[in-house]
């Protein structure tokens, strides 16, 4: 359609207009920033020791200071919103396009298979994600991939719940039996009409899921089951710093706050989509 | 010349419930021809919406064909492929609905949707934007290029009621379908509906399936008539005969209730003393006999069938009276 394109425009100017989403478009807009870049930003190489330097403070020279093998924190930091992202983007998105899949095949097709995917969809859920990561981890041993395995199959549920129960009502929506009135086909439907009224939701609803998969990598990470070192992640950094406090409090700070933004920036971000995407929500041109 | 396009045939429709089946459409006949207007009228509940469904073939799940048939340019549209009634559907037969606050896709803009039901059309996009910008103003849309970028819920219902029809009447259709289009309108607002569904129908020659609770607008638009009490066929006619000569006592309370003011005024159906009988479990004998006040000992006895009246305007009434009338 020839306002498609107008009609993001008018999605990121009502994030921007609104001073929280603005905020959040912009820490968002910083980690994606960061992670595109970490190579160009970061002052260090991440991973290069240098013993001379071991637990310094904050200097010109290293913003957070080193850790215990005289790494840069500031680059770990930085080259740790790569790892971040690395697993919560796909790790969520992945969860969200399947979930929509199959919740909208739920909500649509036969009651046998509605049954059959809820059944399935309420045996994954109750696996506590926590405890089934670091089951899986003891089992195939920690990789980012395994993480992002884990985090998706816990996820899909949530959002196959969602679109199921969105399609379960629009299905009876008025405008759907128009559109079957007026001949649409199933895939006409499910593709056309219902996938926009569902997207958005699930859209949002990922938006602030990342800093849940942020947070828990980085908890993986703590307990080491995470990504293996010396790959910077928030997690490894809050680990070294944890054990190291008494010497230098730099280390969490590098890894906590970082942890700590990425939630508020992607919840704010979140929370703003919600009321921008819904047109009738929509201010009047 | 007349020609047949649609012929609703001793059709009887339950529907499964708890209490047993509800029988809520019983022996059912009447036809429309080419290019003709025929106007259902009856009160709420009466079956008028499963009538629909029923020709359209999207019933609700718990719903049984008993008998009869459907034929559509002759043929039997109860047991074509759900393929071939969903080619039907939208192209040869169209449909507006009640409510047009419900009938549009809310996130999608008018002219996404008007583009979307072309979907057949092998045109370009470009054509088809412009089909359906022609269709808009046809309808009385100004500015319809600007309109088509616009949500629906930037338009009145009014306007959206117009645009419904505007989509309906995209593909030509032989038959359209109007399940009470104006009945969530104000009495302005559907005059100029009807004014703009009569002259596309003349220029489309399509025939219009017309369901209203108005007898105003049935009295106004259509040609025949046929009305509807709890699930059966009453009377059906001639429009100037029915209004005119009512032969069943519920048309002529339908009609006595709000006498010199049936073309303004009688905006909901008039309200007559008594219940409509419980379809699930019918009374013997006449539907109407516990509200008819002309009720004889013959009504409680046996269920008097439509009979023609008058051979040559076609009219038809189910009343014990007229076979009284015609015996002596
Ligand atoms: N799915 C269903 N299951 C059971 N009963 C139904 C179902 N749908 C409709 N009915 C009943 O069938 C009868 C006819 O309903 P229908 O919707 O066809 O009436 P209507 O004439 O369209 O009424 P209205 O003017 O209010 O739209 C009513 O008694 C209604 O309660
Ligand atoms: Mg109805």
């Amino acid at each position: 359609m020839t306002n498609s394109r107008s009609e993001l425009t008018q999605i990121v100017v009502g994030i921007v207009r609104d001073p929280l989403g603005l905020v959040g478009l912009l820490i968002v807009g910083s980690i994606v920033f960061c992670a595109i870049f970490a190579a160009w930003i970061a002052p260090y190489d991440p991973v290069a020791m240098n013993i001379q330097a071991r637990l310094e403070g904050p200097s010109l020279a290293h913003p957070l200071g080193t850790d215990q093998l005289g790494r840069d924190t500031f680059s770990r930091v930085i080259m740790g919103s790569q790892v971040a992202l690395k697993v919560a983007l796909p790790a969520v998105f992945g969860a969200m396009f399947i979930g929509l899949a199959l919740g909208m095949i739920a909500g649509y097709g036969p009651k046998w298979l509605d049954n059959l995917l809820m059944l399935l969809f309420d045996t994954l859920r109750s696996f506590p994600t926590v405890m089934f990561a670091l089951a899986v981890v003891a089992l195939v041993g920690p990789s980012l991939q395994t993480v992002v395995l884990v985090v998706m199959a816990t996820s899909i549920p949530t959002y196959a719940r969602v679109a199921r129960t969105q399609t379960l009502s629009l299905r009876n929506s008025e405008f759907i039996l128009a559109e079957r009135a007026m001949g649409a086909s199933v895939f006409r439907i499910l593709g056309v009409h219902m996938l926009p009224n569902i997207i958005g939701v699930l859209a949002v609803l990922a938006a602030m899921d990342i800093p849940t998969v942020i947070a828990l990598e980085a908890g993986l990470s703590f307990l080491g089951l995470g990504v293996k070192p010396p790959t910077p992640s928030w997690g490894a950094l809050l680990k070294d710093g944890y054990a190291l406090i008494r010497q230098t409090p730099w280390l969490v700070v590098g890894g906590g706050l970082p942890v700590i933004l990425a939630t508020l920036g992607f919840t704010f971000f979140g929370e703003t989509m919600r009321d921008v995407v819904d047109p009738k929500l929509r201010k009047q041109r | 010349m007349t020609e047949v396009l649609l012929e609703i045939d001793n059709l009887s429709v339950d529907y499964e419930t708890g209490r047993g089946d509800l029988k809520a459409l019983r022996n059912i006949s009447f036809s429309l021809n080419k290019g003709e207007i025929v106007g259902i009228v009856g009160e709420s509940g009466c079956g008028k919406s499963t009538l629909i469904s029923s020709i359209l073939r999207l019933t609700a799940p718990n719903t049984r064909f008993r008998e009869g048939e459907v034929r559509f340019k002759g043929r039997n549209l109860l047991n074509i492929s759900e393929q071939d009634m969903r080619s039907l559907r939208g192209s040869d037969i169209s449909i507006v609905f009640q409510d047009p606050m419900q009938t549009h896709n809310p996130v999608l803009t008018i002219g996404r949707q008007m583009l979307d039901i072309q979907h057949r059309s092998s045109a370009t996009k470009a054509e088809k934007l412009h089909r359906a910008a022609e269709m808009l103003s046809a309808v009385g849309i100004p500015d319809p290029q600007a309109r088509l970028k616009q949500f629906p819920h930037e338009f009145s219902g009014g306007m959206r009621q117009r645009i419904a029809i505007a989509m309906a009447l995209m593909s030509e259709p032989d038959l359209l379908i109007a399940d009470e289009p104006t009945t969530a309108l104000d009495a302005t607002l559907e005059v100029q509906i009807i004014e703009h569904l009569r002259s596309l129908q003349q220029d489309m020659n399509c025939a219009v399936l017309f369901i209203s609770h108005h007898l105003g607008v049935i009295a106004e638009l259509c040609d025949r008539v046929v009305v509807m009490y709890a699930g059966a066929v009453v009377e059906s006619g001639d429009v100037r005969e029915i209004f005119g000569n009512p032969k069943h006592p519920y048309t002529r309370r339908l009609i006595d209730c709000d006498p010199g003011h049936i073309k303004e005024r009688a905006r909901v159906l008039p309200t007559i003393p008594g219940e409509v009988p419980d379809l699930a479990n019918l009374p013997k004998g006449c539907i109407f006999r516990e509200r008819c006040d002309q009720a004889m000992p013959r009504c409680t006895a046996s269920v008097p069938p439509l009979q023609t009246i008058a051979e040559i305007t076609g009219h038809r009434a189910a009343c014990w009276l007229n076979h009284e009338e015609m015996a002596s």
